[in-house]
Order: structure tokens, then sequence, then C-alpha cells
């Protein structure tokens, strides 16, 4: 496809919908509101119009594929036969499974975590000094990359040369330097999901810092100055005072990162592939959709696996969100 | 004035210490994407930011080269190329002892030629009698090459390697992939918060519920659309308005959300007002939300288009993978595993992936921000 045709395609789709909604309605506009039975007639008519588009793809991409997912994961690897618990059957006695499980855990204890502390400690620091922005906007920075983008810098960081030759990834060379032998990283079991880990601590801690940013300076002021007055230290304020205060928003933040973690895929991907260990549920699933033609029973168990994982979150939300409209 | 306290201090350089680790990284990928492609393969980009020094080895040409000059045959030369910038802090004429002469001394080879250098490398190689070897004899060089950078990387990864026309792929992904949930999701927040319609709630309640569905709950389900859609109308299943819908899809839940936490904040009467002069729904939408929503549409719209841009799994999966169709992401992808050596092209790729991201990080954080801060939840 030329460079020219990209552009018109891309011109057509987007003109589509704008002509969908500026015709239909104008349309509408035409014909409605000259007696009440038409007006009656032109709102519900009005209402099919603005919710369809959105409706339908809300219908096609999320709806109908949740149920889909279920079903398929209880048939063959073609979605032809019904094949009862059967794959469930096989993830439970999958070594792979059981790795990807054992490390989505680890992931999702230390991710959410540690993004979230050090985004709460960062927000503090850079609270109320000169350059604080800066240092945040720096800090935030990573949010904008992509997770490929981010594992190429990563790799690059943790690029192993034998011992002999000159480092010329800034992790081996700093070992070196203090006279250690370098390593090939991400290839130690187990360990080397932590140094993926560290990239997603890198990206998300930004994440955390700009929602503590905000939530910061809604601490009523008079508070922390009665506390100092009272003479008690910063980090006695940091720890009695602000972080009671900022519960709600560190639960939000480390939910928020929680559902990213659950998902993560890009990072393990772009950096091992899930070899030497690292695999996760997210790229076994990605792996099951193509390995041997496809299975499709063994990747949607996978899918539902995940989508085990927030479920209580989605609970939560809609709970929240049940009282909100009660009020 | 404020007093200068040691928890100050030791705060700030507390601060300092992750900011200086936070940036490194990218510096270090942004550094090395400038930097000539061999030198990037034997030193660490660290090195590339002083002056350093560097020892070569120089075979001067043989009795072809030599001309007759003031009673003397000659062999001019130069060592480097020109505008590198070296500069020749010693030379040896022996392996064993490169750094005997210094620039302006005469080195006297067994034979009784001389050699002579200057600081930028050209030399003077003479002799009484005629050369009669047809090679030279070797100079050893100690010299400091200062900071040094090339946009050759850039040039080389745009137009030979496929990375401008991935770039290219990738804006033509994420543009429509962007406005037009933009468009859906506006009417569809509109009539979420402003009409009255049986079914309502649920229908909220549903879209609060998406919102934290893993997209790898629709991958299988809409892959076999595509495929069966494909088979029976003689397409391609992997196309660009499939991957549109699949990113407008997967979007649309915290878009609408997103958007719907907006309108809500708009005042009631406004509405009212305009309906007792007679306006219609799409009168109000068009002249009075529109208008009204641009710095929400911002934060939106950003969010999305970073999320698209920066996308892997739904590109791989809704796209072919050949160079008229592959985004940035996944040609990154597949040069860590095809080109996982050529540091050069993984630096500078992964660099050009970044710009459209930090473009927008820089020029509109602000709305970037305001959108995050909005409670952006993605499934």
């Amino acid at each position: 496809m030329t460079i020219l045709n990209l552009l018109f395609i891309v011109f057509l789709g987007i003109l589509f919908f704008v002509t969908y909604f500026h015709i239909s309605n104008l349309a509408l506009d035409a014909y409605g509101g000259k007696s009440v039975r038409r007006y009656n007639f032109e709102n519900s008519i009005r209402v099919i119009i603005f919710i369809a588009p959105a409706f339908i793809v809300l219908f096609i991409f999320i709806l109908y594929p949740v149920f889909e997912t279920v079903r398929l994961s209880f048939y063959d690897k073609f979605g032809r036969e019904f094949v009862g618990l059967y794959n469930y059957k096989w993830a439970i006695g999958d070594p792979e499974f059981r790795r990807s499980i054992l490390n989505n855990f680890v992931w999702l204890l230390v991710v959410p975590t540690l993004s979230t502390f050090f985004g709460l400690v960062i927000a503090k620091l850079a609270d109320n000094i000169w350059w604080g922005s800066i240092a945040k906007s720096i800090i935030f920075m990573p949010m904008a990359i992509s997770f490929v983008g981010a594992g190429v810098i990563w790799k690059f960081i943790y690029e192993y040369r034998g011992p002999g030759d000159t480092q010329i990834g800034l992790l081996n060379a700093i070992i070196v330097s203090f006279g250690y032998e370098p390593q090939a990283w991400v290839t130690i079991p187990f360990w080397n999901n932590f140094f993926l880990m560290a990239i997603m601590i890198w990206i998300q801690t930004g994440l955390a810092l700009v929602i503590f940013s905000a939530a910061l300076r809604s601490i009523p002021k008079e508070m922390l100055e009665a506390a100092r007055i009272d003479g008690a230290s910063e980090l006695k304020i940091f720890f009695s005072i602000i972080i009671p205060y900022l519960e709600q928003t560190i639960l939000v933040i480390w939910t928020l990162i929680t559902i990213i973690v659950l998902r993560i895929f890009d990072i393990i991907f772009a950096m091992t592939n899930g070899e030497w260990q690292t695999g996760v549920l997210a790229n076994l699933m990605y792996d099951w959709m193509f390995r041997g033609g496809g299975d499709s029973g063994r990747g949607s168990v996978l899918a539902i696996v995940i989508m085990i994982g927030v479920i209580p979150i989605l609970a939560w939300n809609l709970y929240k969100h049940r009282q909100e409209q009660k009020i | 004035m404020k007093k200068i306290s040691l928890s100050s201090i030791f705060s700030q350089l507390l601060l300092l210490f992750f900011v200086i680790i936070w940036i490194i990284p990218t510096f270090g990928l942004f550094i090395s994407s400038l930097r000539d492609k061999d030198l990037l393969a034997i030193s660490g980009w660290w090195t590339s930011l002083t002056t350093t020094e560097i020892n070569e080895i120089y075979r001067m040409p043989g009795m072809e080269a030599q001309i007759e000059e003031d009673g003397y045959f000659k062999i001019k030369g130069t060592l480097f190329e020109e505008n590198s910038g070296k500069k020749i802090e010693s030379f040896g004429i022996n392996s064993k002892k490169i750094n005997e002469f210094k620039v302006g001394d005469i080195a006297i080879f067994k034979d009784e030629s001389e050699v002579i250098l200057d600081e930028n490398g050209n030399y003077e190689w003479r002799s009484k009698s005629e050369f009669q070897k047809k090679k030279g004899k070797r100079l050893f060089t100690t010299s400091l090459s200062p900071p040094s950078f090339t946009f050759e990387n850039y040039r080389e990864v745009l137009f030979k390697e496929g990375i401008g026309r991935a770039f290219i792929n990738t804006m033509a992904v994420a543009l429509p992939s962007t406005l037009i949930p933009l468009i859906i999701c506006s009417f569809f927040a509109y009539s979420l918060t402003w009409m009255k319609f049986y079914g309502r709630d649920t229908l909220l309640a549903i879209i609060i519920a998406s919102l934290v569905v893993p997209l790898q709950m629709s991958l299988i389900p809409i892959l076999t659309i595509y495929n069966d859609f494909g088979a029976l109308f003689g397409v391609a299943a992997k196309s660009y308005p499939g991957v549109w819908m699949a990113h407008t899809g997967f979007g649309l839940a915290s878009t609408t959300f997103l958007l719907r936490n907006f309108l809500k904040s708009l005042p009631n009467e406004m509405m009212e007002a305009a309906k007792v002069d007679g306006a219609s729904h799409y009168d109000i939408f068009l002249r009075i939300i529109i208008p009204l929503s641009i710095p929400a549409f911002a934060s939106i719209f950003i969010l999305q288009f970073l999320w698209c841009w920066n996308d892997l799994l739904v590109g791989l999966v809704f796209l072919d993978q050949v160079p008229s169709e592959i985004i940035l992401t996944a040609k990154l992808k597949e040069l860590l595993g095809s080109r996982g050596e050529n540091w050069e092209i993984l630096t500078t790729g992964a660099f050009v992936s970044m710009t459209v991201p930090l473009f927008i990080f820089f020029a509109l954080q602000r709305y970037f921000i305001r959108g995050l801060v909005a409670g952006s939840v993605k499934g």
C-alpha cells in the first residue's frame, strides 16, 4: 500500500463517522419537532443515532468476546468440540503455566508497591522545592514512552560482554569498575524477573507521582503547620499525617498499577520473549494463540485467569459507582 | 528568609539522586543514537561525552607517492579524515615506544629517513635518497578525540531499515484510532449524561465494568471474527480499518468514562435554556458541548493517542508484519531479534519511535497530566 493510498483511507475512515452523525442528525432535525408525537419520536430516534455506533463497537469488541472467551475455554483447540474442563486441567498440570502464574504474582507484589512507594516519596520530596517541577517532569517522562522503547533502553543498560572485553552496558561497566565479574543479567533465572520489573517501576512511578502531587496539595496546610509547631519531625509528619490522609489515593494508584501489571506483555516479549523463566500469563496466552496453528481453548483459559485477577477490582468499582449514584 | 536546614539539603540530594537514576537510561540511549557506529560497539556511551585518548596505527604509503622537493624525496599526507577534530598528543615509530616523540619532533628511522608530524595529523616523511620500498613505514599515534556526534545512524534507520515507513504506518494507525473513539464516544457520553432512555444505568454500569476488562479477553474471539469476515468477503483479514476498530473497542470504555465525568460537571441550566429556545440535542451538542469540551478532548486525545502509538499487542495481532503495515513497536521488536548486536540501529530506532510521545509530553504535558489525574483506567 503506498503512502498516498494510506492517507486516503485514513481520511475516509474518519470522514465516515463524521458524516454518519451529521447527516442522520440533520435529517432528523428536518423531520421532527413539529408536533408532540413527532417530538417524542424524534427523541427516541435521536437516542439511537447517538448510541448506536458506540454500542455496536462495545458489543462486538468487549461484551460478546467476554462470553465467547468463556465458552471457548470449554472447547477444543479449534473451538468446535466441547471438552469440558480439559483445558483447565491442562493448565494446572502445565509447568509453563505454573511458572507464569508465579511470575505474575511476584510482579503483582513488587511493581505496584514499589511504584506507589517511590511515587509518594518523590512527590513529597519535590513538593515546595524550586526545581521540583523539573524533577517531576523528568521522572514522569518514561510514562510517555512505549514499553518496547523502554525495553530497548534497558536492554542497553543490561548489555553483557565477555569478562575481558570493554563493557558497553552501564550496569556491567559499573560492576566491573568495582572489580566484579560482568553478568548476563536477563538470563539469571528468578532474579532476572526483578531486572524486568525495574523497567516497569521506572515507567509507572511517574503515574503515581503525578497523582500524588495533585493529592498532596489537597492536604490542609493548617494541619501540617500545627504538627510542626508541636515539634513533629518531617519524617514523623510523613508517616503519621500524610500517609493516613492519602490512604484513598494510595489505594487508587495501587489498583491502577495492579491492573496494568496484570496484563503486562510488551516488556517481557521484547526483552526475553519469556525465556530464562521470565514468562507471564499474557505472554503465554499470546504464545498459545499461534503455537501449533493456535489453540483457542488454552488461550481462552489463560485470558480467563488474567480476568479473574481483575474481578475483585471490577466488583469494587461497581460498588463505588452504586454508592455514587445513590447520593 | 527560609532556613536552610540539614534535612532540606538531604531531601534535595535524595531527589537529585532519583532524578539522575531516572534520566540516565534515556539519556544514554539518546547519546548512543548520535555516536559513530564503530565506536558505539567498542566503548560505553559515557566515554563519548568527554575528550578521549585514542591510540591508532597508520601505515604511510610507499615509493609511488614520493615527490622530489628542495633536495629531498618526500612523502606527504594526513592521518585523519577531514574535520575529525582529533589532535595528536604524541607519536612513535616503534610499536614498543608509541609515545616516544612529541608533535614537532623529528623522528628518525633506521634507514635515516625522517618524519615530522603536526597536531592535525599532517605528516612529511623525507629522505636524502630515493624511497625504494613499496610499503611505507608505520606510525603509532596517540591523539585526543573531542566528543563527536553524527546523524548518520538516523539516515540509516529511517531509509534503509524501514523505520521511516513504520513511523508513517504507526501514524496511520494511531490517528484514526484516536479520532474515531473520540467522535463516537462524545455522542455516547452525551446521551449517557443528558438524555433519558430505558437502560441508561445498566449501560453506565457496563462501561464501568469494561474499564478494567483486560484486552486479552477479546483477542481470540475478535481474531476469529476478522478471519471469518476476511474469508467471507475475500478480503485480507488484517487491515488498517480492522486495527482502528479494535483500538476503538479497547479505548471505548475509558474514553466514554472520562468524557462523561467531564460532561456531568457542566451546568444543567445551560442545556435547559437551549432546549426552551427550541434547540435539538444535536444543536446543543454542536454549539454548546463541543466548544466547552475542547480541554477535555485534548486530554483524552493525548491519552488515547499515546496508548495507540505505544501499543504493541494490538498491532501485532491485527496487522500483518509486512513493511506496508508493520508499526514502530513491532518493527523495534523485530530488530531486537534480527539486529540485536547492532546497537546503533536499535538505539536510533527506539529514539525515533519516542520522538512523537516526547514531543507530546513536553509540548502538552498539562493536558496529559490532567487526563491521567482525571482517573485514567484502561482495560
